[in-house]
């Protein structure tokens, strides 16, 4: 295993196609580096992911889940932001039942050009963790 | 469940195997469970990789493909198309992004970069197993175009649209058509002026029926996707006392062709501002277009020397403007010849950092040294000074070509050759939501492969509102951008992704939490074995997902995102 591997926090994060993703494709483009251990999974809308699927995250080792949600921007209309709101309140209740850290469920809005904003929240993200979960590991 | 799948990683030349050991990832893959071939290409989208696909498809009897490369808002298409032809249905593709998302996005860690791939394929695997044949759904497009900007890019392009039958409309925010174009007299390469040509092309457009032309408005707002924008537009009064028109329109698609600024110069910066001797190429052009009589003449003195300083807001060590500007090494040039074809008595000295008149242009090059004028060269470490000694003005500079010699020269004018920036007003691209590159212009999808498309589905860019251009080159890129836009929506039909919600009716009970979610009212409830259950309308559903995760027995998926692909992903990414 790398380095980075050992040394960085793993991070799920679920992009939009529309919205998000072109974000994270763009920082690719003008190299604006995170760590290679965080991992994007695109949904149509930020709307539709299941808490389930959070909580199946943390369980097969994901240190954190970050939602680039579309807020205002979804393609699917305004109510997108609320309903995001919610899926985040339901999982972290389910996170506080199964004893996880809610703060390792994190939710930014992203627009299609907002590739400085993500790399900003990753690396942050990935500061809290390694400070968190992997100092108390050690 | 697919059981023989093909894996393609992808080098892209080296944009991808320079940072990600393709190799590696190949071997760690072709084991997975389902895998019945793996290879590593070196350009997946290439013809001939397309025809090896089709033929690996048949030979092996795939039932998946799965291709690990650029971006999918590139080739996703492409793929499916290629799976398409191999015989198998398109929506059973799944594709990997390993470039902007693990090459590129890791170039600074070459082993996390191959270790993040490896997993990114393995997901894309685990996913294929579960892609399952759909069919698309086709909805009806509006067939109005609307262009945004009606500078020579914009004109050209609604021009084009209005030729193959389509309805148009151009919005201008100015009074008036033509641009920065309409603003020059002589142009370099052409006989025809500025004013005239933009003429020339508003004459041809107010011949078309099936053209609108809407000047002194501006886009407030936007909404909708393909094949149904909604556009609100704020107009401002053509007659004294007419009030502030709103105007709403519904187009199909958008060419967004909102064009450039000129560069301006810092307070100082080659004593810009200090005097009045130190102008922009765009003012002494102008100047030099309007000018009359046998002598040049500016602010009431006589010019005879005139020193140009090149790259002036372009080809910068750093920050925003590190490009070239393409056209103001030929602009200069050309207005250099001007000035000596038009008065007497003049020289001209050009202080560059290396001549960019490519193509054709390097004919003007070529004139201008046959003329005499003096060509100098200094580099970005050493830029040329200039000082004001009482009414001179006094240029030095470091010349590269003849050993780095100060050469000090009097010239009555000093032109700073200014090159092309974003427009300030970058508020249609913000509502567009339009990505922008790191020169801040709008960003195509990919610079050769789709150099007109956005990533915004049905918006195509044409013109300097993309990067510099001259107007040949404008023109060209507002020409493809007209045949795009036009053929999203040519058939009058789109096609929606088959994406929807699913139903398990078995496990649905109707509590209307669902029905509630969607925001299209695409969930009935009906009568089925006895039960009230709630059903989706494939026609209306579009595939957001919403109504899944409220549905308190997770009765509901949606295809192509389910619960077990999700998982799935996740398990092989863990
Ligand atoms: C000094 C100089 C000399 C040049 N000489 C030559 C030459 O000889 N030959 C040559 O090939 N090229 C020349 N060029 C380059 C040429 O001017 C450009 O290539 C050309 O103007 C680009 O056209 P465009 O339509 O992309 O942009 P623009 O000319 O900038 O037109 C864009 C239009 O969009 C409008 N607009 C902007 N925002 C909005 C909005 N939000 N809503 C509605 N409308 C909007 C603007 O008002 C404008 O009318 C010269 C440039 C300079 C500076
Ligand atoms: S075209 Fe010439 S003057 Fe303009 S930026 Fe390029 S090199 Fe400099
Ligand atoms: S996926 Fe979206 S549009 Fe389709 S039924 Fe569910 S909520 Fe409605």
């Amino acid at each position: 295993m790398s380095d980075s591997f050992k040394k960085n926090a793993k991070i799920l994060v679920f992009s939009t196609e529309k919205i998000s993703d072109p974000a994270i494709d763009m920082a690719g483009l003008l190299k604006l580096h995170y760590p290679p251990t965080v991992y994007t999974i695109t949904v149509p809308c930020s709307s539709g992911i299941k808490p389930s699927w959070i909580i199946h995250a943390y369980e097969k080792g994901f240190d954190g889940v970050f939602i680039a949600a579309d807020g205002t921007d979804c393609i699917f209309g305004e109510s997108c932001t609320e309903k995001t709101g919610n899926i985040v309140a339901i999982t972290h209740e389910k996170m506080k039942e199964k004893e996880i850290d809610p703060a390792r469920l994190r939710m930014a809005a992203l627009c299609s050009v907002c590739s400085e904003a993500f790399v900003k929240q990753m690396r942050s993200f990935n500061d809290y963790l390694i400070k968190t979960i992997h100092s108390n590991n050690n | 469940m697919k059981e023989r799948l093909g894996v393609y990683i992808c080098h892209c030349g080296g944009n991808i195997s320079d940072y990600v050991d393709v190799e590696k990832v190949r071997a760690a893959i072709e084991h997975e469970k389902g895998v019945v071939l793996a290879k590593t290409t070196m350009f997946a989208c290439s013809d001939t990789n397309q025809t090896d696909m089709v033929q690996d498809i048949h030979e092996h009897n795939l039932d998946g493909v799965i291709v690990a490369s650029c971006s999918p808002k590139l080739h996703l298409t492409t793929f499916r198309n290629v799976t398409e032809r191999g015989d198998l249905n398109k929506y059973t593709y799944v594709h990997a992004n390993i470039r902007e998302q693990a090459s590129w996005a890791h170039s600074d860690d070459k082993l996390g970069a191959t270790e993040k791939a490896i997993r990114l394929v393995k997901a894309a695997i685990a996913k294929s197993r579960y892609a399952d044949p759909l069919f698309p759904n086709q909805f009806e497009a509006e067939k109005n175009i609307a262009v945004i900007g009606g500078g020579i890019a914009g004109m050209k392009a609604a021009l084009s649209l209005a030729e193959k039958k389509s309805n148009v409309i151009l919005i201008e925010k100015e009074n008036r058509l033509g641009g920065h174009t309409a603003e020059w007299g002589s142009l370099f390469m052409t006989d025809e002026k500025g004013f005239e040509l933009t003429a020339r092309i508003e004459n041809d457009l107010r011949k078309y029926n099936n053209v609108t032309i809407l000047t002194g408005a501006e886009v407030i707002d936007t909404k909708g996707s393909i094949g149904n924008f909604e556009l609100k537009i704020r107009r401002r009064p053509q007659n004294d006392g007419d009030p502030m028109e709103i105007v709403e329109l519904h187009v199909g698609s958008i060419v967004v062709a909102t064009g450039y600024d000129h560069y301006l110069p810092k307070q100082g910066e080659y004593g810009f501002g200090t005097s009045e001797t130190i102008i922009t190429l765009p003012e002494f052009k102008q100047q030099v277009d309007k000018a009359t009589g046998k002598s040049l003449e500016f602010k009431g003195k006589k010019i005879n020397n005139i020193a140009y300083i090149y790259c002036v807001g372009s080809r910068q060590n750093e920050g925003e403007n590190t490009y070239c500007s393409r056209f103001c090494c030929t602009s200069a040039i050309h207005t250099a010849i001007e000035v000596k074809k038009k008065f007497k008595g003049m020289q001209n000295i050009h202080l560059t950092r290396g001549i960019r008149t490519y193509g054709k242009q390097e004919l003007l090059y070529a004139e201008s040294l046959q003329m005499g004028d003096l060509y100098l060269q200094f580099d970005e470490n050493n830029l040329p000074e200039i000082r004001s000694e009482g009414k001179k003005t006094v240029v030095t500079v470091k010349d590269i070509l003849s050993a780095r010699k100060e050469m000090e020269m009097e010239v009555d004018l000093v032109v700073l050759v200014t090159g092309m920036v974003p427009r300030p007003d970058q508020s249609i691209g913000t509502m567009l939501k339009l990505p922008k590159g790191r020169d801040r212009f709008f960003n195509e999808i990919h610079m050769k492969l789709r150099p007109v498309e956005t990533v915004i589905d049905g918006v195509t860019i044409a013109g300097t509102c993309q990067g510099p251009k001259n107007i040949s080159e404008s023109v060209n890129s507002a020409l493809s951008a007209a045949t795009k836009s036009f053929s999203y929506i040519s058939k009058g039909t789109l096609e929606t992704e088959p994406i929807i919600a699913e139903i398990d009716q078995d496990a649905c009970s109707w509590c209307d939490k669902c029905s509630n979610a969607c925001p299209f009212d695409a969930i009935d409830q009906i009568e089925m074995g006895g039960r009230t259950v709630a059903s989706v309308n494939p026609m209306v559903c579009k595939g957001c997902g919403m109504c899944a995760p409220v549905c308190p027995v997770d009765a509901i998926n949606l295809i192509g995102y389910t619960s077990e692909e999700m998982m799935s992903m996740i398990d092989a990414l863990a």
